[in-house]
This record gives C-alpha cells, structure tokens and sequence, in this order.
C-alpha cells in the first residue's frame, strides 16, 4: 500500500489533479489529504513520481500475444484478457496492483503442483487462437497441424495419477 | 437438483443458528481460480467456454465420491429459474446475466457453490449461518484442494493465483459478513461503522453484494485486498473487528430499549401485525419490517417466531421464489398478494393448522 507523500503514514485517498492538461496523482492521508484540499492546492509544485497519463497512453498500444487484449481495452473494460497479461502488461499493473493491495508480493496459499507446466499452459492459448483464424481462413492444412500440436501438449499436460 | 422442491425452504445453512446468530446473518469465503491455458471468459469465444465448462464440469463429477456437487447448466435454464439461483445465493447476478456456456456445481445442503464462467473460470464459495469463518476456511480450503488436484491453476510465483481482474488477484478470496445492524441504524451511528471499516480497508454493500443497496438493515462486510496478505491473515482482520460491531450493535439495542421501550416494542408489534394480516405487500417493505421483527425476537420481545424462521422467510419472499412455488409466472400485483399470503401462513401458522 502506497504511503502518504506528506507524512510516513499509509495513503488512503488517491487524489488525481488535472490542471492545464497536466495529470497528477497524489496520495495523501486522511489528514493529509484534508489539509490539502483546504488549501485549495497551491503548493503542490513537485512532479508526481506515480504514472501520468501520458505513460498510460503510451501503454494503450501494447498487446498481448497470446489472447491479442490490448491495454486500452483491459483499462475502458477493467478486466484482463488471459492470464500471460500479467506478464505483458508487468510494469503498467504494478503501479495499479499497488494503489489496490497491501504489497505485490503473493505470500498466501500455493497449488499443490509446480510451475513447469506454464510455458506449456501460455503456448496452448496462444495455439488455440491461431486455430480458429486457419479455420476461418479455411487453411486447413495449417489447422490440421495446429491440432496436433494441441493435442500433443494436452497429453502432456495431463496428470499422472487420478484419484 | 430439482429446482422445484428447492423453493418451499431455504438452504440447509440459513435455517442453522450458528454462533453469534442475532447479528450474524451468515459467513461466506469465495475463492476465485482460472485455468492456465484459456483466456479469462470475458475474452474467451463460446467454444473455448463450452471447453472450460466440460473440463471442469467433468472434475467435479469425479469428485462426487469426496464432496458431492449436483450440477446445473446455468445457460439451460430460464430466466425465472436463474433469478431462483440469484435469491438463494447459489449463484451471482453476474453469473445468471452472463452469456455463453456456464453452470454451477451446488452442494445438497446448499452451502457450497462452484460456478464455472462467470468473472473467472471458477468462483467458489462456501456459507454457514452465524460467525463461522474457520469453518468456511477449512471447507473451501479443501474443495479448493481436491479441484486443483486435477486441474492446473493460472499461479504466478511472484502475484499468486491470477484472476480476470486484478482487484481479485493474489490470494483470489473475498471473505464477507453479513450483519443485521437495525440498532445502529436508529440510533444513527451506522456510518461510524462505515468509516472505521473504511480504515482498514474493508468493504461494506448490501444484501446481495457489489451495487445493492442496504435493504432491511443487513450490511455484508467484506476485505478488498486480496495481494500482500496471507488467507489466514485476511480473515483474521474480519474476524477481529467483528467482536467490536456486534458489542456495538448490542450496546445501540440495549440503549435503544432503555430510552424508550414502550415506542420500539410498538415499532416491532406493528411490524408483527402487518406482516400477519396484510392483503398485498412489496419486496421492499417485506424486508423492512422483517428487519424489525428479527430484531423483536432478539430482544425478546416476540414470542411467536424464532430466527430461522424469519430468515428463510427473507428468502421465500423473494419474486422468483414465490414463483417457483406457484409453479407459473406472476405479474407485480399478483406477487404481492401471493407474498402477503405467504407471509399470514408462515406468521400464524404455529397455532392454526388448517389451510
């Protein structure tokens, strides 16, 4: 969690301030934060160190690989598209994961299975997707292939044991 | 699951008095999950859905010898049914509005739910009557266990289990409350309330969760932070500021009744008295003067009706369970009637047997 850019403690309001074209973001205290508003902001000259818009902007373009979301789109619709998002889109999300969380360090309860599988788990999205675009551009050689490979990464993929 | 024999009680769960039950409405945890290879079901085409749906589907199946999930097609059913689902809190408003292939795998007591679809692949939760967090924990925690034995979880070492949207990401819980707060209410120290959960980061919604409004006095109480905390850590800080609200809410009851007595019991008494013998009532003013009957009975001073009653009567007088027990759709005006018939039956029933 962020802390107050006046004081040490925790910041709970985040202030965005738009003053000729120009965004910041403030994170105050309460008290703080009241302080300021009083004021009527005359005093806050130093530049935001937090992301302004036009980092944001900058972010809009970039897309993700593997389910093609764009980070314009996760920002208007405030879902991501797959779970390889977190990845592409790392810097941008941690700035938002902090304002939301406690810390960006998961420290909570883990699967029971280990991580190998990913890589494996992120080609399969990425796969199915270019299935459906042969389909639909009726290149069925290259579909046909595209299932193999599927189907051969799910066999993988399949536990070992069952209960 | 016949959904048919489901609408003349509620759930197993809200007819329970767990501990701490006159203030204590329920307990729930709900765990959110994705699976690695698929895209979240906001981006995810119809085909991949039906996929996701089957895969999971199929896992709860072979689980029915460990925990026994009756599953319904949540995409099968008509409206009327899913609104059913929606009042019984089995299933989120998200989820029965959604679109494409979804469904929900439902315990036969009613206080598990799985729901395969809705904001992520799977939303599980779990309910008890009353403050019983550890018991819900231990519950989910272990459903949680036996799906993800045969199912591989979208997990990142760094962010914890990944979710559609990243408000949920991390540890993916959202352990909630629900509190009957009329005392505090009348007494005007509600928002009190508000701003010091406020300071620790929790959330308070109404009846049914994110965008309803507080109807009847019942507040949820719930954490935002999902990333940084432990699960265990989480729903202690619930579990902490628990025990004040309630001292509070006790302390605002007992003010209230030494103030002025004569005027709260006459509150309550008329409340009993229109709820017993009313022609045609709304939703609305149901649960209002449900709420002020349930308080009535805590403080001692109704007799004829206890807790569990009272609770599932907030349920049966929801608009599609009124429905499902007519077995036929009702206009407004016709529910009215049928929910103020509904509610002279239960109210007078004790004494009077007769139809």
């Amino acid at each position: 969690m962020k802390k107050c850019r006046r004081c040490s403690k925790p910041a709970t309001l985040h202030i965005t301030e738009i003053r000729k074209g120009e965004v910041q973001q403030l994170h105050l205290c309460e008290i703080c934060a009241q302080k300021y508003l009083a004021q009527g902001n005359a005093d806050e000259d130093e530049p935001s160190s937090s992301a302004t818009v036009e980092d944001l902007e900058a972010a809009d373009e970039l897309a993700c690989p593997h389910c093609g979301i764009t980070f314009r789109q996760f920002r208007s619709q405030g879902r991501l598209g797959c779970p390889h998002d977190y990845e592409v889109f790392e810097t941008e999300l941690n700035q938002l994961l902090e304002n939301i969380h406690d810390g960006i360090q998961h420290c909570g309860k883990v699967p029971q299975r280990t991580g190998e599988a990913h890589q494996d788990h992120f080609r399969l999205i990425k796969l199915r997707n270019e299935l459906q675009v042969a389909v639909k551009e009726e290149a069925y050689e290259k579909a046909a292939a595209l299932r193999d490979e599927i189907q051969q990464i799910e066999s993988r993929l399949k536990p070992q044991t069952t209960i | 699951m016949d959904l048919d024999s489901l609408a003349q009680h509620c759930g197993e769960w809200l007819r329970g008095t767990g501990p701490d039950s006159d203030i204590v409405m329920s307990s729930r945890i709900r765990l959110a999950r994705n699976l690695a290879e698929f895209p979240f079901p906001n981006r995810a085409d119809t085909a991949a859905k039906s996929e996701i749906e089957t895969l999971i589907s199929e896992r709860m199946k072979a689980l029915s010898q460990r925990q026994k999930l009756n599953y319904i097609r949540v995409s099968d059913l008509n409206a009327l049914d899913r609104q059913f689902l929606v009042e019984r809190q089995l299933i989120s408003r998200e989820l029965s509005e959604g679109s494409g292939p979804r469904g929900v795998g439902i315990s036969d007591e009613e206080n598990i739910s799985v729901m395969i679809n809705e904001e992520d692949h799977v939303r599980m939760q779990v309910i008890h009557s009353g403050f019983a967090l550890d018991d819900c924990w231990a519950e989910i925690n272990r459903v949680d266990d036996l799906l993800e034995h045969e199912i591989s979880f979208a997990f990142d070492d760094r962010l914890g289990y990944l979710t559609a949207c990243p408000t949920n990401v991390g540890t993916g819980i959202r352990v909630s409350v629900m509190l009957h707060l009329p005392g505090l209410v009348l007494t005007k120290d509600i928002q009190k309330v508000f701003q010091a959960l406020q300071k620790l980061r929790l959330a308070v919604r109404g009846l049914y969760g994110e965008g309803s409004q507080a109807m009847g006095d019942f507040y949820q109480i719930s954490n935002q932070v999902t990333l940084g905390r432990s699960e265990e850590d989480l729903i202690k800080t619930i579990k902490e500021v628990i025990p004040s609200i309630l001292k509070y809410e006790r302390r605002a009851r007992e003010t209230l009744l030494l103030e002025n007595r004569e005027g709260l019991h006459d509150q309550i008494a008329r409340a009993f008295g229109i709820l017993s013998s009313a022609q045609t009532i709304t939703t609305e003013e149901t649960l209002h003067l449900l709420s002020s009957v349930r308080m009535g009975v805590n403080l001692g001073l109704i007799d004829e009706l206890q807790i569990p009653a009272i609770n599932e009567l907030l349920i049966l007088t929801q608009p599609a369970h009124l429905q499902k027990v007519r077995k036929k759709p009702l206009e407004s005006a016709e529910r009215n009637i049928a929910r103020a018939s509904l509610l002279r039956q239960r109210l007078t029933a004790r004494e009077h047997e007769t139809n």
